[in-house]
């Protein structure tokens, strides 16, 4: 079954999971930008990396026959130290043009401090004067429930921003209510020990239906699975839905909400 | 899509839930055996175990929320990346 990766940190991963992604019908994978595990130290670290997210990775990708598509942001876990997360904000304007980027992410907040607001309310400003999408990561565990209402406030409270050009990702039981009474789109992703299982995540589409859902493995560093997507979709099969309602949720969903970017383009024209 | 019945949905998860509720006991027997004094998670792990006994639905959300920081002011700096799963001032 063909299916989109949404949000996939590829640069951590190695060759053979480009293959087995292909192999088990991913049609495009999304990288947004995030914490490499350690504290970059200058701006032209992320200079480099930005280069790696928009130059590099998609040439990776393609010997797979993979379309690689890629965010940019510094990531909340970095947005402690205002100054650097100014100098990276200021670097971003000029890879925005590039043709596999998508918009900004993926932003958010951490352990939701003042200064991960503040560096989230320059993104969310950066996004609206350049009418980019917005991908926003929501803090872990215990902290999510709070990180992701303080998140919705920024968002809400900006009048530039459309709600249906916002995904709201790794939400869980006790936000995705939350998030989609906005009528921005939410994401939930497929972790072994954290976040959603495979089992959880069809409960939350059979109670809150397909609409403005997506999935994703956000596979890293960490304990992750690049197959999650398409492991959910078989025990989909497995709980009764039906192949059209799996493919709106794995292919359909991430394409509408993708291809509000126009550089989101599947076939070459 | 029509849903599963009650009894597909045991036939689907049944083993499957059976194998974590062990789990979980055999983890608390553990953290027991263990010497020490245990901390907040532990309680408030406790605290999340009786959302699954009783009737009420929505356990998933329930026990999340039992975890969560129910606060709504950001904190004025942030000291760790890390999150350790429980709410430290659920107390």
């Amino acid at each position: 079954m063909k299916y989109i990766e949404p949000h996939a940190h590829m640069v951590s991963r190695v060759t053979d999971d480009y293959v087995k992604m292909t192999t088990a019908g991913c049609a495009a994978v999304c990288e947004p930008a995030f914490w490499a595990g350690f504290d970059r130290s200058s701006p032209d670290g992320f200079h480099d990396y930005f280069c790696q997210l928009t130059e590099h990775e998609p040439k990776r990708a393609a010997k797979f026959g993979l379309k690689h598509f890629s965010w940019l942001c510094i990531n909340p876990k970095e947005s402690e130290d205002v100054k650097l997360a100014e100098e990276v904000l200021a670097l971003i304007p000029q890879f925005l043009d590039r043709p596999n980027v998508l918009g900004i992410g993926e932003i958010g907040l951490n352990k939701n401090s003042r200064n991960e607001l503040k560096v989230l309310e320059r993104h969310v400003d950066l996004a609206a004067r350049h009418d980019q999408l917005i991908l926003v990561h929501t803090p872990h565990l215990e902290d999510k429930l709070k990180g992701t209402r303080l998140i919705l406030d920024v968002l809400k409270s900006d009048r530039r921003i459309k709600p249906g050009r916002v995904i709201i990702d790794h939400v869980e039981e006790h936000t995705v209510k939350l998030v989609l009474n906005t009528g921005m789109w939410a994401g939930m992703t497929l972790y072994p020990e954290t976040k959603c299982t495979p089992a959880r995540a069809i409960d939350i589409l059979e109670n809150f239906g397909r609409e403005r859902l997506w999935l994703n493995s956000a596979c890293d560093w960490g304990v992750s699975d690049p197959l999650a997507v398409p492991r959910t979709a078989l025990e989909m099969k497995r709980r009764g839905h039906r192949a059209r309602a799996i493919e709106r949720v794995v292919y359909q969903n991430p394409m509408t909400f993708l291809s509000q970017c126009p550089k989101f383009k599947l076939t070459e024209d | 899509m029509k849903r599963k019945t009650r009894q597909e949905i045991l036939d689907l998860y049944f083993l499957d839930a059976r194998s974590r509720l062990i789990d979980l006991a055999a983890f608390l027997d553990r953290v027991e055996r263990a010497s020490g004094p245990d901390d907040f998670r532990l309680k408030t792990f406790r605290k999340a175990l009786h959302e699954l006994s009783g009737a009420k639905k929505q356990r998933a959300r329930r026990v999340l929320l039992a975890f969560s920081d129910p606060t709504r002011h950001p904190i004025p700096v942030a000291t760790t990346k890390a999150a350790c799963g429980a709410w430290p001032d659920a107390r």
